[in-house]
């Protein structure tokens, strides 16, 4: 995955009418042109109407202009707003189970407490962390706790919202 | 007012002013055959429904009205998927109605049960399962209204049997109803006026334009704007495949048809160009040979209703997202009354090319096979005024719109883009539907008749008159073109036998008249019997020479600098101007 640092990334925001078939129409779009996404988020907007799907997709492989041109020809697309990096804010929510038992559980803790991470689960083999933040700020702490021995893990995609212009 | 989905759907089409559906029924589309039985509209029984999709295209082609077929679920479905493809791709109008197994089969593999819409999702422009019978007349209305408005283009609608069924109460949305329906619809037609005024500034500078008109004048009924813009500031004008007929090929400003197999001429002036006015066009790689080495020195202007197609393959120097017609009238407008360049320079060049590189073809030998080209232009020659040439895909296509002089648009219907084998003698049925004033001639390649030649039958059972010229060279001629230029003449797979079938039989045995030509004496007369025949369809089985190629030619991948001509030309030295 790409890491939110980098400008190889931008997120779509794409208004789409809330019908069956809108995301499968807008994945096979990216497929059948060869357009590649790096990560999905779908859910319902505040107007029943409509849903909204954010997409992150690589702007190294494709131009924008052409992905965004083509996802606006599907009839149920209402809106797209691209949002870059350095004008959107973005985050995502990661749940992982580690094996963690009595010896590293303290280390395990450890990181938890400076990630700000929160534990929704445990036994006496393993704990369930859930954290949201900066995709990159996931990034690291999947890192740090990988020595520790992933079981399981789950990532949303990224959801994302323009920053609010600061009054000058 | 109450009334069974069937009815509902077929009261719509009336509504929508629909005078014919193509179609063959089955299981799930059964209910909606009942009340075509009491419909104005006439229904065509065809043989297989892939010629109900390659009807409606040869209806809307040449009628500029959305083709409709109609045909039941699972393998009827699937047999519709290459027309769908076929009117995507060249954007033609059409609304497609398949029937579906009922609601709660849905998902359960029944019988003829298939995935429609998730199978056309990709090469529709939009397509609808639809679930609430409620919704059905909305659901048409919107079809057409996106079939035929932007980019036209191929809908579908997928009814299942038991919404078909079920008792709804009709009504007929308005304008507003439909446009409040799709939020997300919204065609720009009007160009903008910056742009516009660039694009008139661009044209007034350039000492060598070229307008290079695609398919989309026609779908935009532009035809007398071209012309209008092309006189008005002298530019030359290519039509490309799909534009043969948008301007008119005896215009003393018509270069014909660029592209692989397009006219030295019109290829060069392309290359040539410091102007490249880009109408309802799209960089097609037929057209562009590579494309990093297309017109290297000209600025593009590019105008086109998808927003898509603009910096796709080229960037334009001057973007223009808009219906041909109304932008073209912009431009005409901004260019006023203010005196265009003198171009003399690049007048002569064109002609130069036109005097030294005509079309060419080798004469006929006695003894020989006819040559394909010279029935062409007999054909042609013997037209009556108006007639509308349908193809094929392959040589014939090639010779066809090389050879016919199209002087009226809406008069040559061929598929372009998805290059669909087979094409021609449905498309020509559904021509003819359309325009029965019209003498509708075929040209087909033996290959591509023996691909969907049972429609005859249709034609027959129907007494739709199409005239059929087959250029039998008892091969794949195209591809064998290919295996002689450049897998050193090693001919895999692509002899056909010019006798299996026997096309003459065959057609008498579909209920065509039929004739065969082997003697170049008789190749005008039996044209001349085959117009006279108004009663049945014709069938002429031309026996022409399997080593004529079609020539110029920019090999695949190649630079359209570098066009290979007909041997017989290419001793002459060319010359590039750069």
């Amino acid at each position: 995955m790409t890491t939110s640092s980098g400008a190889q990334h931008q997120t779509l925001s794409v208004l789409v009418e809330n019908r069956s078939g809108v995301l499968a129409r807008v994945s096979g779009m990216f497929a059948r042109r060869g357009f590649n996404i790096i990560s999905l988020a779908v859910a319902p907007s505040d107007d029943p109407r409509f849903s909204r799907i954010n997409l992150v997709i690589n702007v190294e492989e494709t131009s924008v202009e052409q992905m965004t041109k083509q996802l606006f020809k599907l009839v149920n697309v209402v809106k797209i707003t691209e949002l870059h990096p350095s004008e959107a804010v973005e985050r995502e929510l990661l749940m992982l189970t580690v094996a963690a038992g009595a010896n590293q559980r303290g280390e395990v803790m450890e990181l938890v407490g400076i990630f700000e991470a929160r534990i929704v689960d445990v036994s006496p083999a393993a704990v369930t962390i859930m954290l949201a933040g900066e995709p990159d700020r996931l990034d690291d702490f999947e890192d740090l706790i990988r020595p520790y021995g992933i079981v399981e893990i789950q990532r949303t995609g990224r959801v994302a919202l323009p920053k609010v212009r600061k009054a000058s | 007012m109450k009334m069974t989905g069937a009815q509902a759907l077929v009261k719509s089409l009336e509504a929508e002013k629909v005078e014919v559906i193509f179609g063959l029924p089955g299981g799930a589309i059964l209910p909606a055959y009942d009340p075509i039985l009491d419909s104005p509209i006439r229904h065509i029984l065809v043989r297989h429904e892939q010629g109900a999709g390659h009807m409606a295209e040869g209806y809307a082609h040449v009628t500029g009205r959305p083709g409709v077929a109609m045909v039941t679920s699972g393998p009827a479905a699937t047999n519709m998927v290459t027309p769908l493809c076929d009117a995507y791709m060249d954007s033609v109008p059409l609304v497609v109605i398949t029937g579906q197994v009922s609601r709660s089969f849905i998902g359960t593999d029944g019988f003829q049960e298939c995935d429609t819409v998730g199978i056309t999702r990709s090469v529709t422009k939009h397509n609808e399962l639809v679930m609430d019978p409620a919704e059905l007349p909305m659901l048409v209305r919107q079809a057409f209204h996106l079939a035929s408005t932007g980019r036209p283009g191929p809908v579908l609608l997928d009814v299942p049997k038991d919404v078909l069924q079920a008792e709804i109460d009709f009504y007929w949305p308005s304008d507003e109803d439909v446009a409040a329906s799709l939020p997300g619809y919204k065609p720009t037609v009007k160009g903008h006026p910056r742009m516009i005024k660039e694009a008139a500034r661009l044209i007034s500078e350039a000492q060598r334009p070229v307008i290079y008109a695609g398919g989309g004048i026609l779908k935009a009924r532009a035809a007398e704007a071209l012309r209008e813009l092309a006189e008005r500031a002298g530019i030359p004008v290519v039509t490309t495949l799909m534009a043969r007929g948008a301007f008119p090929d005896d215009h003393e400003l018509c270069l014909g048809m660029p592209g692989m197999h397009g006219n030295y001429t019109a290829i060069t002036a392309l290359q040539q160009a410091d102007l490249l006015v880009t109408l309802g066009a799209r960089f097609d790689d037929r057209v562009t040979g590579r494309v990093d080495a297309f017109a290297p020195h000209a600025k593009v202007i590019h105008v086109d209703i998808d927003p898509a197609e603009l910096g796709k393959i080229r960037q334009p120097d001057v973007p223009i997202v808009g219906d041909c017609r109304q932008v073209i009238t912009e431009i005409v407008k901004a260019l006023g009354d203010a005196p265009q360049p003198e171009r003399s320079e690049w007048r002569a060049m064109i002609s130069g090319w036109q005097e030294r590189y005509p079309l060419h073809y080798d004469p006929y030998i006695a003894g020989d096979a006819l040559k394909p080209q010279q029935v062409m232009e007999v054909l042609r020659d013997s037209a009556p005024e108006g007639t509308i040439l349908v193809s094929g895909v392959g040589q014939h296509q090639m010779w066809a719109s090389q050879y016919w002089k199209f002087n009226e648009p809406y008069t040559w219907v061929n598929s372009g883009g998805l290059g669909t084998m087979g094409f021609s003698v449905p498309a020509a049925i559904g021509a003819k539907v359309g325009r029965p004033d019209r003498t509708v001639w075929a040209v087909d390649g033996d290959g591509c008749f023996q691909m969907t030649a049972q429609e005859l039958v249709t034609a027959s059972s129907e007494r739709i008159p199409v005239k059929v010229a087959i250029l039998n060279n008892a091969y794949l001629g195209m591809v064998r073109q290919w295996q002689e230029m450049f897998y050193e003449e090693r001919y895999s797979e692509v002899y056909l036998s010019p006798d299996l079938p026997d096309y003459v039989k065959w057609a008498e045995a579909m209920g065509c008249a039929a004739f065969r030509v082997e003697d170049p004496d008789e190749v005008e007369p039996t044209i001349a019997k085959a117009n006279s025949i108004d009663d049945r369809p014709v069938v002429i089985d031309f026996r022409t020479d399997a080593r004529e190629k079609v020539f110029p030619m920019v090999p695949a991948g190649a630079s359209n600098d570098d066009v290979v001509v007909h041997p017989a030309q290419s001793t002459s030295t060319r010359k590039v101007v750069q």
